[in-house]
C-alpha cells in the first residue's frame, strides 16, 4: 500500500458520515434530535440557577416566615428536565451502539464482497497480512470516532452555536474578535491535523506491515526454529516495529499537543474579551454594553471556549480513524475484474427430438446460452468442452512476453498435457483459460465462443481446477471437498473421495469424514492435502479439468491408484495437464513441449519418442527439467 | 496482570512518571485560570479597578502560556511513553514467541497471533496513554474542584462527598458486567482474521470455484458474530453517561434547593451558589472523562490478558543453561522412544522405537501416509520432546544440548517448507549468514538449484514472493535443500523433500550428497523408493512402529511391506 502524504480530510469524512447517515436515517435522525435535547439540557444548568436567583430566592430574602414550596416546585420542574436530558443521553447513546456497529459491519461486509471481485493480480501484489489488517486495525479505528467522536463533537457544535448566539445579543462588537478566534483555531488546527494526519497515515501503514510481517513469519514458525533464525528475524522485526513505533509517537505528540493549544487560544482569547471589552464600556464606543453585560459575555466566553478544547481533545481519535477509512476506501476503491461477458453456462434438457431447453434443476447437460441470440437456432450451444487457443500472446506486465503465438485446440474429451520448465509459460496457460488474466493478444474460443464472451463465473464453474498448491479451509474434511459443489450430498463426497482414492485414508483420521482440519492443513500430509484437492474437483464435476502438477506429492504408489481414479475422471473431459512426472502424462491425446513461451514440439507420446527431440531427451532421462 | 505488562515499559519509564507530573502542572494552571477570572468579573470589572484587571490580565496570560508549554509537553511525553511502551510491548511478545517449541505453535492460530500483536497491542497502547495523562487528570481536577467547593460551603459539599462513591460503585459494576463480553468480542476478532487470511491465501481456489458468494456468506456470518457481541457488550457500557449525569443532576438539583434555603437564612451568598453550580460542572467534565478512559479500560483488560496469554505461555522445550555447544559426531540413537502429540502415551504417535544409526550413514524411511515418518525425525533436531525414553546425538541426550547448537547441526528441510519473500539469496543465506557467494553457489549445485536459478534475469537476486508462490514446487524444494546444505550440518534430514522433482534431478541431489558431504549423516524420508534405493540401510515404518530397519538388499527379501512397495513402483517407473 502506498505511504500517502495527506488525508483527504473533507473527502473522507464526508463519505464516512455518508456511510454513518445513510444506513441508518431514522435512527440517525433520532440520535441528533436526542443529543440536541441531551445537551441543550446540559446547557440549562446555569440559565437555571439565573432564574433561580431571580425568581425564586431573591424575593423571600428577608421575608420572616419564607415559603420554599415554590421554590421545591421549579426545583422539581428542572429534574423534570434533566431527566429528560438523561434519557435522551441514554437514548443517542444507545442508538449509536447500533449505528456504530451496523457500519462497521457495513464497511467490514463491503470491503470484503468488494476484495471478492478484484482481481488476482491484487493479491499477487499485497502481503496477506496487509490486507488482513484493514479489517482489523483500520476498521477498528472507525469504531471510536464514531461511536464517541461523533456525538461529542455534534453536541459540542450544537453549544457553540447556542452561545454564540446569545452573544451575538451582547455585544456585536466582541463577537467580532469571538469571530478572529475561531479563525486562528481553524487554522491552528489545521495545521496540526495535517501534520498528525501525516503521521496516523504512516502508522497506519506501518502497523499494515507488520501485521504483514508478523503474518508471514508466523506462518513459516517452523522454518524459523529448524533454522535456529530466530534472531535474525526478531531483528527485522524490531526495524518494523521499531519504525511503527516512531510513527505512532509522531502522530500522537501532534494530535495531543493540539487539545492545550485551542485551551490557551480559548484562555488568550478571554483576557482579550476583557481588555477590549472594558475600553469599550469606558470609552462608551458600544452603548449597549454595560458593566454586568460584559461580565456575562465573558461567562460566555468560557462556555463558548470549552467545546472547541472537547473537539481537541477527540482529535487523535478522529484524525487516526481518517487514516484508517482512507485506507479502507483505498481498496474499496480498488478496481474489480472487468467482466464484459454476457454468455451464461445454464442447465438443458433434451425433448428427445434433439431441440434443447432451459431448465432451472440440475440435470447432466449444460448449454451456453446467448442473450442476445434467444429465439435463433444457436441461442443455446451445448457445453462440449472445445477449447481452441488462437494465435496467443500474453506479457504479464505488458512488456515482457510470457507466452508468444500459441496455438493448439484441444477435441471434446482429449487430454492436452504441457511440459516444459517453469518460465515456459505453462501455468501462465491457465490463468488465462479461467482468465485470471486476460488474454492481450490473439484468442481462447470454447465451443466456438470467444471465452471474453462467457461470464467469468459461468467460465470458472465450468473447469474444475485443482492446483499444485493445495489451500484448504478450516472445517469439516466433508466441507472442505463439498466446496467443489455445494449441494452435492454425503453420498456424493464419498463418491468423489473414492474415485480420487482420498476415502482410505479419510476413513483412518479419528472421525473420519468429520475430521476438523485447519486452514493449511497442518494435520494432514501433503499427499493427503492434494488427494482432497483432487476430490473437491471430482465432486464439482466439471466438464474441463486444469490439472497443475495435481498429484507432485503423492508418492508413486498411491499415484497410480489415483491415476484410476483421475483416468475416471478424466474420462470424456476435456483435460489440461501440467506434470513434472512425465509418467502422469504419456498418454496424453496430445503434449505440447513449452519453452520460452513457444510450443516447440507436440503431438503424442509416441510420435513425440520418434522425433527424438526433446521430449525424447526429457523422457530417456537425457534432459533435466526444472 | 499489570506488573507482567508493566515490564514493557523499560527505557519509557521517564516519560510515564513524568507525564502524570506534568500533567498535574497543568492542572494547577487549568483550577488557577478560570479564579483569576473570575476575580477579573468580580473583583476588577464590577469595582472598576482597572489597574487590578490589567494585573490579572498579565498574571492570566503567563498562566495561559505555562499552561501551554506543560500541555504540549504532557502530550509529547504522554505519546511518547504510550507508542514507546506499545513497541515494546509488541517486540516482547514476538520475541516470546521466537522461544516457543513446535507443540506450542500447533496451539495458537496466525491469525490469532497477528490480532494479538496488533489489535490488542493497540487498545492497551491507548488505555495506557490515557491513563497516565487522563487518570491523572480527570481525579486530579475532581479534587480540586471539591477543594474549592468545599472551602465555598464545607455542608453543601457533602453532597458531593456521597455522590462519587455511588458513582464509583455503578461505574465498577458496568464494567463488571461489560468485561466477559468483551473477552467473547476478541476471540470472534481471531475468527474474524483467519476468515479473512484463509480467504485471501486460497484466493485461486475460491476465484475457480466461482465460491465468492460463499465465501461471503461465511465472512458475514462472522462479522454479524462481531456485530452482535460489540453490541452486547456496548450495551452495558453506554449505561456510563446516563448514570453519571444523573448523579451530578441530582446533586446540581439538591444543592440548588438547599442553597436556596440558606441564601435566604443569610448564611449563603448568590455568588457562591453560582461558584458551586460551576464546580459541580466542572465535576461532570472531569467524571465523564474518567469515564471514557473507563470504557478503553474495559477493553484493554480483555485485551491485555491475552496478551498475558502468550507471554505467559512458557516453551516446553527449553534450551538447558550451560548446554553442550558442539555436536560430536553425526550417530542418532533411539532409546525406547515413545510419543505423544497430547503427551499421553495411550495415544502415541511412535511406539517404542530403538535405533542406532551410524555417523555418516544414509538412511532412508518409508512407509505409507500417517506411519509417523515425520514425528520420528522431528525428535533428532528436538522440536518435540520424546514422551518415554530418550533421543541421542553424537552420544549425548539431545537435552543435553544448547537447542541452538543442536540446530545447528542437525538441519531439516521440513516437509510443508516455507520460503519467505525476499531475494533467492536472501532465502539461503538463511542456512549461514555469512555464506560467500561462492559457497552459496556450489551448495546451491549440489541441491540442483544452480541450474535455474542462474537461468533467471537476475539469478540469485530473483524476488521470491510470499510463500514462494512464483517458483515451481520442485524449485522451491531444491532453494529449501540448498538452504539446508549451507548449514553444514553433521545430520541432515529431509522429510519428502524430492517429492515435486524429477527422477532424474533426485538421483543427481543423491549423487552429490555421497560425493560431496559424505561424512554427513543423510536421513531421507521417501514417497518413491528410487529416492533411497541407494541409501545404507531403510527404516521401514508403519502405524508408528520400526517393521524392520536394515539394507535395501535385505528388505527385499525380509520385508514384506518393502518388497510390495517396491514391486508396484519398479513397475511403474518409467524413467
Amino acid at each position: 500500500m502506498k505511504r500517502g502524504k495527506k488525508v483527504d480530510y473533507l473527502g473522507t469524512s464526508l463519505r464516512l458520515m455518508r456511510y454513518v447517515a445513510s444506513t441508518y436515517k431514522l435512527q440517525f435522525f433520532f440520535v441528533v434530535i436526542a443529543i440536541i435535547i441531551s445537551s441543550v439540557g446540559g446547557m440549562a444548568g446555569p440559565l437555571f440557577l439565573l432564574f433561580l436567583i431571580d425568581d425564586f430566592i431573591t424575593p423571600l430574602i428577608g421575608s420572616a416566615n419564607p415559603d420554599f414550596t415554590a421554590l421545591f416546585h421549579a426545583v422539581l420542574l428542572f429534574g423534570g428536565i434533566y431527566v429528560i436530558a438523561v434519557i435522551a443521553t441514554y437514548v443517542y447513546n444507545r442508538l449509536m451502539v447500533n449505528i456504530g456497529q451496523g457500519v462497521l459491519k457495513r464497511i467490514r461486509d463491503e470491503m470484503f464482497t468488494h476484495m471478492q471481485s478484484l482481481p488476482i493480480s491484487y493479491f499477487d501484489t499485497h502481503s496477506h497480512g496487509e490486507v488482513m489488517s484493514l479489517y482489523t486495525n483500520d476498521t477498528d479505528t472507525l469504531r471510536q470516532m464514531i461511536n464517541q467522536s461523533i456525538p461529542m463533537t455534534f453536541s459540542a457544535l450544537i453549544s457553540v452555536i447556542v452561545t454564540f448566539t446569545v452573544m451575538v445579543f451582547l455585544s456585536p462588537h466582541l463577537t467580532v474578535l469571538t469571530l478572529i478566534m475561531i479563525a486562528i483555531m481553524l487554522a491552528v488546527t489545521k495545521f496540526i491535523a495535517s501534520k498528525s494526519g501525516k503521521y496516523f497515515i504512516a502508522q497506519q501503514s506501518d502497523i499494515g506491515k507488520v501485521n504483514g510481517y508478523i503474518e508471514e513469519m508466523m506462518s513459516g514458525e517452523k522454518v524459523i526454529k529448524v533454522f535456529t533464525h530466530e534472531k535474525k528475524v526478531i531483528e527485522e522485526f524490531d526495524a518494523l516495529n521499531g519504525k511503527l513505533g516512531k510513527s505512532a509517537y509522531k502522530a500522537n505528540k501532534y494530535a495531543n499537543i493540539l487539545m492545550p493549544i485551542m485551551g490557551n487560544i480559548g484562555n488568550l482569547h478571554y483576557v482579550l474579551t476583557v481588555f477590549v471589552g472594558t475600553i469599550l464600556t469606558l470609552t462608551g464606543l458600544a452603548p449597549t454594553l454595560t458593566l454586568g453585560a460584559l461580565a456575562t459575555f465573558l461567562q460566555m466566553t468560557r462556555s463558548f471556549n470549552q467545546p472547541f478544547s472537547q473537539i481537541a481533545q477527540q482529535s487523535n481519535a478522529i484524525i487516526m480513524a481518517l487514516a484508517g477509512a482512507e485506507r479502507i476506501f483505498r481498496l474499496i476503491e480498488e478496481k474489480s475484474e472487468m467482466d464484459e461477458g454476457y454468455v451464461t453456462l445454464v442447465n438443458v434438457k433434451d425433448d428427445g427430438r434433439g431441440n434443447i431447453s432451459e431448465c432451472n434443476e440440475r440435470t447432466d447437460r449444460w448449454a451456453w446460452k446467448n442473450p442476445h441470440h434467444i429465439g435463433e437456432a444457436d441461442a443455446y450451444r451445448p457445453l462440449e468442452g472445445d477449447v481452441r487457443f488462437v494465435n496467443m500472446s500474453f506479457a504479464y506486465d505488458g512488456l515482457h512476453t510470457v507466452l508468444s503465438d500459441i496455438s493448439l485446440y484441444a477435441k471434446p474429451g482429449q487430454k492436452i498435457a504441457f511440459v516444459g520448465s517453469t518460465g515456459a509459460g505453462k501455468t501462465t496457460i491457465t490463468n488465462l483459460l479461467t482468465r485470471f488474466y486476460d488474454v492481450q493478444d490473439g484468442k481462447i474460443r470454447y465451443d466456438g465462443i470467444n471465452i471474453n464472451k462467457i461470464k467469468k463465473d459461468d467460465l470458472r464453474r465450468s473447469l474444475g481446477m485443482v492446483l499444485q498448491d493445495t489451500h484448504l479451509f478450516s472445517g469439516s474434511i466433508m466441507e472442505n471437498i463439498r466446496y467443489g459443489r455445494l449441494d452435492a450430498s454425503d453420498e456424493d463426497v464419498i463418491k468423489a473421495s473414492k474415485l480420487a482414492y482420498a476415502h482410505d485414508f479419510i476413513m483412518n483420521l479419528p472421525n473420519g469424514y468429520d475430521t476438523v482440519i485447519s486452514a493449511d492443513g497442518s494435520e494432514l500430509s501433503q499427499g493427503q492435502c492434494q488427494l482432497i484437492s483432487i476430490a473437491r474437483a471430482a465432486v464439482a464435476d466439471p466438464p474441463v479439468l486444469i490439472l497443475d502438477e495435481a498429484t507432485s506429492s503423492i508418492d508413486t504408489r498411491t499415484e497410480q491408484i489415483v491415476q484410476k481414479g483421475m483416468d475416471a475422471l478424466m474420462k470424456g473431459r476435456t483435460t489440461f495437464v501440467i506434470a513434472h512426472r512425465l509418467s502422469t502424462i504419456v498418454n496424453s491425446d496430445a503434449i505440447m513441449v513449452l519453452e520460452k513461451g513457444r510450443i516447440i514440439e507436440r503431438g503424442t507420446h509416441d510420435e513425440l519418442l520418434k522425433r527424438k527431440g526433446t521430449y525424447y531427451q526429457l523422457y530417456t532421462g537425457a534432459l533435466e527439467l526444472d | 496482570m499489570i506488573k507482567k505488562l508493566a515490564r514493557s515499559i523499560r527505557e519509557y519509564k521517564q516519560s510515564s512518571i513524568a507525564t502524570p507530573i506534568v500533567v498535574a502542572c497543568e492542572v494547577v494552571m487549568e483550577v488557577l485560570i478560570p479564579y483569576f477570572m473570575a476575580q477579573i468579573i468580580d473583583i476588577g470589572l464590577s469595582q472598576s479597578d482597572m489597574s487590578y484587571t490589567v494585573r490579572l490580565s498579565i498574571i492570566l496570560i503567563i498562566a495561559a502560556i505555562t499552561s501551554l508549554i506543560f500541555g504540549a509537553l504532557s502530550g509529547k511525553l504522554a505519546a511518547q511513553a504510550s507508542a514507546g511502551f506499545a513497541k515494546n510491548l509488541r517486540g516482547d511478545i514476538f520475541h516470546h514467541i521466537q522461544t516457543f517449541s513446535f507443540s506450542n505453535i500447533d496451539k495458537f492460530k496466525v491469525s490469532s497471533l497477528v490480532t494479538r500483536m496488533t489489535t490488542d497491542v493497540t487498545n492497551v497502547q491507548n488505555a495506557y496513554q490515557m491513563i497516565i495523562r487522563i487518570l491523572v487528570r480527570g481525579p486530579l481536577m475532581l479534587i480540586a474542584a471539591l477543594v474549592m467547593a468545599s472551602r465555598i460551603n464545607r455542608r453543601l459539599s457533602l453532597i458531593f462527598l456521597i455522590a462519587i462513591p455511588i458513582l464509583g460503585f455503578a461505574l465498577f459494576f458496568i464494567a463488571l458486567k461489560a468485561h466477559p463480553y468483551f473477552e467473547k468480542v476478541f476471540r470472534t476478532y481471531d475468527k474474524l482474521n483467519n476468515t479473512v487470511q484463509e480467504n485471501v491465501r486460497a484466493i485461486r481456489v475460491v476465484k475457480s470455484f466461482v465460491r465468492a458468494d460463499y465465501e461471503e456468506k461465511k465472512f458475514m456470518e462472522t462479522s454479524n458474530e462481531v456485530y452482535d457481541r460489540f453490541k452486547k457488550a456496548e450495551k452495558i457500557v453506554i449505561f456510563n453517561s446516563p448514570v453519571m449525569q444523573s448523579v451530578i443532576y441530582i446533586s446540581i438539583l439538591l444543592i440548588s434547593y438547599n442553597s436556596g434555603k440558606m441564601i435566604v437564612s443569610g448564611s449563603m451568598t448568590t455568588g457562591e451558589l453560582m461558584s458551586m453550580i460551576i464546580y459541580a460542572t466542572q465535576i461532570l467534565s472531569s467524571l465523564m472523562m474518567l469515564s471514557m478512559v473507563f470504557v478503553m479500560i474495559i477493553m484493554a483488560r480483555s485485551s491485555a490478558e491475552r496478551i498475558i496469554e502468550v507471554l505467559e505461555k512458557e516453551s516446553d522445550i527449553q534450551s538447558p543453561v550451560d548446554g553442550r555447544d558442539y555436536v560430536e559426531d553425526g550417530s542418532i540413537d533411539f532409546k525406547n522412544v515413545t510419543f505423544s502429540y497430547v503427551k499421553d502415551p495411550e495415544k502415541a504417535a511412535l511406539k517404542d522405537i530403538n535405533l542406532h544409526i551410524e555417523s555418516g550413514e544414509t538412511v532412508g524411511i518409508i512407509g505409507a501416509t500417517g506411519s509417523a515418518k515425520t514425528t520420528l525425525v522431528q525428535l533428532i533436531a528436538r522440536l518435540y520432546d520424546a514422551t518415554e525414553g530418550c533421543v541421542k546425538v553424537g552420544g549425548h541426550d539431545v537435552k543435553e544440548y544448547d537447542l541452538d547448537a543442536l540446530r545447528r547441526d542437525v538441519a531439516m528441510v521440513l516437509q510443508k517448507n516455507v520460503l519467505f519473500s525476499g531475494t533467492i539469496k536472501e532465502n539461503l543465506k538463511w542456512g549461514d549468514e555469512k555464506a560467500s557467494d561462492a559457497e552459496i553457489e556450489y551448495y546451491s549445485k549440489l541441491s540442483q538449484a544452480d541450474s535455474f536459478i542462474s537461468t533467471f534475469k537476475d539469478k540469485y537476486d530473483s524476488y521470491i514472493e510470499q510463500g514462494g508462490t512464483n517458483v515451481s514446487g520442485g524449485q522451491k524444494q531444491r532453494i529449501c535443500i540448498a538452504r539446508a546444505l549451507l548449514r553444514k550440518p553433521k545430520i541432515l534430514i529431509l522429510d519428502d523433500s524430492t517429492s515435486a522433482v524429477d527422477t532424474k534431478t533426485d538421483a543427481l541431489i543423491r549423487k552429490a550428497f555421497k560425493e560431496e558431504i559424505p561424512q554427513t549423516t543423510k536421513i531421507i524420508i521417501a514417497q518413491r523408493i528410487l529416492s533411497i534405493e541407494d541409501a545404507d540401510r531403510i527404516i521401514v515404518m508403519d502405524k508408528g512402529k520400526v517393521v524392520a530397519f536394515d539394507t535395501p538388499e535385505n528388505l527385499l527379501t525380509s520385508c514384506d511391506i518393502y518388497r510390495e512397495l517396491y514391486d508396484t513402483q519398479k513397475k511403474g517407473a518409467l524413467a
